[in-house]
C-alpha cells in the first residue's frame, strides 16, 4: 500500500467512523434471524425423519446466515431511504460506519457461502429454497415491490415463511403438505401483524417514498385487510392440527389463539380513528402484542405435539 | 532492528481483526466436525475412498460382493 493510498485510507475512516464487528453484524439484523432460526428450527424437528445433531446445528447455522446476508443486501439496496427514517437512520450504513459497497460484498459472500455449505451438509431442494428466498428478500422484495405498492408487506412476506419449509427439507429432502402449510402460517400472519402495528405507529414511510396502506389507502381500508387477512388465516391455523404435525393438543390451543386473534381483529375492524385515537389505540396496541405470542406458540405447540409424539403420547 | 508495528491502524482495528480470526478459526471447526460427521455416517467406511474421484477396481460393488463370498465361503470352511 503506498503512503498515498493509506492516507486516503486513514481518511475515509475518519469520515466514516471505524466500523467494529458489532456494525457488521448489526448488518445481517439479528432480530429478523432469531425468528427464523426458531421457525427452521421448528420445521426441522417436526420432520419425520431424523437426522444427525451436528447436521441439524450446521444446517440451521446456514439459514440463519443465509437470512442474515439477505439483510445485509436488504441495507445496501435501502440505504437512500433509510437515511430519511428515524426507525433506521441509525443503521451502519447510513450511520457512515459501513460503506453501501462492503455490505454488499458480505451479503453477496455469505449469500453464496450459506447456500453452497447447506447444499454440501444437506441436499440440493434446501439450499434451492435458501437460495430463492434471498432472492426473493433482495430482488422481489427489495428491489421491486418495497417502493411500488402498499401490498408490499403482503407478498414481501413469503421470504420470512420460507425458513420452517427450508428446515422441513434440510430433514426429507422434499416438501409437503405439512411444510407448506407452516408457509402458509407466517404468510398469511404477516399482514394483519404488520397493519396493526402500523395503525398505531406513526412512520416516516411516505417521506422516503415507501408506499404504506395506511397513506395509500388510508386506514379505514387498512382495518378491512386486518380482518380480511386473519379471516383466511384461521383455516390454515387449525388446518395445521389435522396433518401428521398437528395433535390436539395444537389444535385446542390454536382454537383458543385464533378466537382471540379473530375477535381482536374484528375490533380493530369495528373502531374508526376517532375511537381509536381516545384510547391511545389500545385495541391495536392489543392485536400487534396478541400476534406475536400467536405465531411464537403455534410454533410452539407443533414442538410439543412433535415431543409427545416421540413419546408416544400423541392422541392422533 | 526491533521490529514493531508501524502504524495505529493496526491497535485500533484489533478488535476486528481478532472477530474476523475467531470467525475463521470457528468455520474450520465447524467444517472439519461436519467431515467427521458426514464420514462417520456413511453406512460403509469403503465408500469414502470414492471421494479422491480415482476409479478403484477393489471398491466397485462386483468386487466387493466377490469379497464378501470369498470371505463368508472362508469362514464355512474353517
Amino acid at each position: 500500500m503506498t503512503d498515498a493510498s493509506l492516507t486516503e485510507a486513514m481518511q475515509s475512516d475518519a469520515r466514516t467512523g471505524e466500523a467494529g464487528m458489532g456494525d457488521y453484524f448489526a448488518l445481517l439484523k439479528p432480530r429478523v434471524m432469531s425468528l427464523v432460526v426458531f421457525t427452521a428450527l421448528v420445521g426441522l424437528l417436526v420432520a419425520p425423519v431424523g437426522i444427525h445433531p451436528f447436521i441439524g446445528f450446521f444446517a440451521i447455522l446456514c439459514i440463519a446466515v443465509g437470512a442474515g446476508a439477505s439483510g445485509a443486501l436488504n441495507m445496501w439496496w435501502d440505504a437512500d431511504i433509510d437515511v430519511l427514517m428515524k426507525r433506521t437512520a441509525k443503521r451502519p450504513i447510513p450511520a457512515g460506519k459501513v460503506t453501501p459497497e462492503e455490505a454488499l460484498g458480505l451479503g453477496l459472500a455469505l449469500s453464496g457461502f450459506s447456500v453452497v455449505l447447506l447444499w454440501l451438509a444437506t441436499n440440493a431442494l434446501a439450499a434451492g429454497l435458501l437460495a430463492f428466498t434471498i432472492f426473493f428478500y433482495a430482488v422481489i422484495y427489495s428491489m421491486w415491490l418495497k417502493r411500488s405498492t402498499p401490498q408490499n408487506i403482503v407478498i414481501g412476506g413469503a421470504a420470512g415463511a420460507f425458513p420452517p419449509m427450508i428446515g422441513w427439507a434440510v430433514a426429507t429432502g422434499g416438501v409437503s403438505v405439512e411444510s407448506a402449510l407452516m408457509f402458509a402460517l407466517i404468510f398469511m400472519w404477516t399482514p394483519p401483524h404488520f397493519w396493526a402495528l402500523a395503525l398505531f405507529v406513526k412512520t416516516d414511510y411516505g417521506d422516503a417514498g415507501v408506499p404504506m396502506l395506511t397513506e395509500s389507502h388510508g386506514r379505514r381500508v387498512t382495518r378491512n385487510h386486518v380482518l380480511g387477512y386473519t379471516i383466511f388465516l384461521v383455516p390454515v391455523a387449525v388446518g395445521i392440527a389435522f396433518t401428521s404435525i398437528g395433535g390436539a393438543f395444537y389444535l385446542a390451543l390454536s382454537i383458543v389463539l385464533n378466537v382471540r386473534f379473530l375477535w381482536g381483529a374484528w375490533q380493530v375492524w369495528k373502531r374508526d380513528e376517532t375511537i381509536a385515537e381516545t384510547d391511545g389505540y389500545a385495541t391495536e396496541k392489543w392485536l400487534f402484542r396478541i400476534s406475536l405470542s400467536y405465531l411464537f406458540l403455534h410454533f410452539g405447540a407443533l414442538l410439543v405435539e412433535a415431543l409427545l409424539r416421540s413419546l408416544g403420547w400423541a392422541i392422533w | 532492528m526491533v521490529i514493531k508495528v508501524e502504524h495505529e491502524l493496526h491497535t485500533r482495528r484489533r478488535g476486528r481483526n481478532l472477530g474476523v480470526g475467531l470467525l475463521l478459526v470457528g468455520m474450520v471447526g465447524i467444517v472439519f466436525g461436519l467431515t467427521v460427521v458426514k464420514v462417520l455416517g456413511l453406512s460403509d467406511i469403503r465408500q469414502f475412498e470414492t471421494f479422491d474421484h480415482v476409479a478403484r477396481p477393489a471398491i466397485e460393488p462386483a468386487s466387493i460382493e466377490a469379497a464378501d463370498q470369498l470371505r463368508a465361503t472362508e469362514e464355512v470352511g474353517q
